[in-house]
């Protein structure tokens, strides 16, 4: 028994050992087919109808002028899934979109397995794992402004701007938090557009989904939100829930998909 | 029998990897081990394990030089030191809330930053979730160091000598947020306190012999406080409301962060080791001496929805009842956990 356990114990550590000196090679020859493709992401942000511009006046439903200027949230855990249930997640899957950077808005997904994909999910925010792991890099890097200092955890979505409405003239929402009563994080999945029975990944096809977030929707959802008595939103509490309510429900649609034959 | 020949071999086998990998890496040759690197053998296994962000001599310093320089306030004037004093285990003793930049007062006492390797949250309220990501409460606190990180990268890029020292360790290129980070933790988690004379008892150690008071306090701490101040961190990391306020309109504790109601006036056990050294006490400081600890919970104690159920006695009443000789058995006992190895440590001190 003893014997048995030490020689499994071995040979997990050999066999680690090997897969650690095979990564220090620098000339490893891949002679493999592919047999993973990719596809990109465009997330367009827009109020309603409009595409959103920085300082632009807009209405919400219920009659309230504002103006935005900024506009950033964190997309994670990118899942495919196809018809028979069984799905992909994208590793290592944080994203951060600003409205501000233009490039932040287009990401390709590589490693996709070719194969037919009738469903998209993915998280607004940052699961608690991640948010408990100590120093991140990237999109999740925490000088990235999306991240709060005096209590750990990042920031998952931030929207600033001007509001006549409002008490002192402007509203900030920063909305976060991944325990207790406090959890916004939000899992959304996305239907096909009309028309897109899959996406098809491929060695020549590499799909292009062009997504909408509809800052409309932060405001009027399963929760009203009005300039008037909520301005200020900055930890993770209960208002910061009841907008993860509202971002979690239609706010991001797949618009179109460019099947990118 | 198995794991004291699988450690070893799974060690040798990582050199061999790490020495494959950075055929050039530096050897720090120093006659002490790097502090961090020791696991104690009375402490149950570490959070942070010294394997997650290996001990080495250079990032250690680095790392301690970040905690000792007040670049990382606002204004140059505050230090992660200025409030976290070795002498006093890394608390502020005397202070019962600390000053931050420009003479501004925080919330709470600042804690004793000790054994933080073993922690599995941080802050009184828990509002931090791991020692790397630690330095950024304070660092962005309005009423301590007030800073950003950003900032905070950018005085240290055009410095004179942190970005060669970073760059030995990791790499050419500007000084990210991650290696600030992981540096500052190799000092924080380094902070190990394990010689006091109790431990040196616990472990049979030469000098480790407490008097007969001693072991007669260790009794009643054993009988009357051991539930919550738990193994030899002295703390089993929960959250407990030990009786202190009604009601907790100023600060709800670890309501803040979860938005329980039954989680409301509820704030982290704190450690008693080096407690003598650790004044004022609880999350405000609002005990100057260890006798008022020990008055409160004799006769101190109120009620509210929260309060712990520790404290509710079989007969009603509430606190944790002691006679005069317990109470002096419990002092003697308490001023064995002092340990004077790490208060005095040069290797922790601000460096020359």
């Amino acid at each position: 028994m003893l014997f048995r356990t030490l020689s499994t114990t071995l040979a997990t550590l050999l066999l680690g050992a090997t897969l650690g000196l095979t990564a220090c090679d620098d000339d490893n020859p891949t002679t493999d087919t592919p047999t993973s493709g990719k596809l990109n992401f465009e997330f367009e942000n827009v109020v309603g109808s409009q595409s959103l511009t920085f300082g632009n006046s807009y209405t919400t439903l219920q009659g309230d002028q504002f103006t935005v200027s900024k506009f950033n949230y964190i997309i994670s855990n990118i899942k495919l899934t196809k018809a028979d249930g069984s799905s992909w997640a994208e590793p290592e899957s944080y994203h951060l979109v600003k409205q501000a950077d233009m490039t932040s808005r287009n990401f390709e997904v590589s490693g996709v397995p070719f194969d037919d994909y009738t469903g998209l999910t993915f998280t607004i925010g940052v699961d608690a794992a991640r948010n408990t792991a100590g120093a991140q890099t990237g999109a999740l890097s925490p000088d990235n402004d999306m991240y709060w200092g005096w209590t750990t955890g990042y920031i998952f979505l931030k929207m600033e701007g001007t509001s006549q409405q409002s008490p002192t003239g402007a509203y900030t929402y920063h909305v976060g938090g991944f325990q207790g009563l406090y959890n916004s994080v939000r899992t959304v999945s996305l239907p096909l557009p009309a028309g897109v029975t899959s996406l098809h990944i491929s060695a020549t096809q590499t799909p292009q989904l062009h997504l909408k977030a509809d800052v409309q929707k932060l405001f009027t959802g399963p929760k009203s939100f009005r300039t008037s008595q909520i301005n200020h939103i900055m930890s993770a509490d209960s208002n910061a829930v009841r907008l993860a309510m509202n971002y979690a429900a239609g706010m991001f649609r797949l618009d179109h998909v460019h099947s990118g034959e | 029998m198995r794991r004291a020949w699988t450690v070893p071999l799974a060690a040798v086998l990582a050199g061999l990897l790490m020495a494959g990998c950075h055929p050039d890496a530096d050897v720090l040759s120093s006659a002490e081990p790097v502090p961090g690197s020791v696991v104690p053998a009375n402490f149950p296994p570490p959070a942070y394990g010294p394997e997650l962000n290996a001990p080495d001599r250079a990032t250690f310093e680095l790392g301690r030089s970040l905690f000792y320089d007040p670049l990382l306030s606002r204004d140059s004037t505050v230090s992660c030191g200025t409030c976290h004093r070795q002498t006093d285990a890394f608390a502020d003793a005397g202070q019962r809330l600390s000053a931050g930049v420009l003479g501004h007062r925080g919330l709470r006492n600042a804690p004793p930053l000790q054994n933080l390797r073993w922690r599995r949250t941080l802050m009184w309220d828990g509002a931090v979730a791991h020692i790397e990501n630690l330095p950024l409460a304070p660092l962005t606190n309005a009423q301590e160091m007030d800073e950003t990180l950003p900032r905070v990268l950018a005085k240290l890029n055009r410095h004179p000598a942190y970005p060669a020292r970073f760059a030995s360790i990791y790499g050419p290129g500007p000084i990210t947020s991650y290696q600030f980070l992981r540096a500052l933790a190799q000092f924080t988690a380094a902070l190990t306190s394990a010689n006091s004379r109790y431990d040196q008892y616990v472990r049979h150690e030469p000098g480790g012999t407490l008097s007969v008071q001693e072991l007669r306090g260790l009794t009643v701490f054993r009988a009357n406080c051991a539930s919550c101040h738990a193994t030899d961190l002295f703390t089993d990391e929960t959250y407990r409301n030990n009786g202190l306020d009604r009601s907790f309109a100023q600060d709800s504790g670890r309501a803040r962060i979860t938005g329980r109601p039954d989680e409301r006036g509820l704030f982290k056990v704190p450690s008693l080791r080096n407690v003598a050294r650790t004044a004022p006490y609880m999350h405000d400081g609002r005990f100057q001496t260890l006798d008022q600890v020990l008055d409160h919970y004799d006769h101190g104690v109120v009620p509210s929805g929260t309060l712990d159920p520790l404290l509710r006695r079989p007969d009603g009443s509430l606190g944790i009842r002691l006679d005069a000789e317990q109470r002096a058995d419990l002092r003697a006992f308490l001023l064995t956990l002092t340990d004077d190895a790490f208060l005095h440590n040069p290797q922790l001190a601000p460096p020359r």
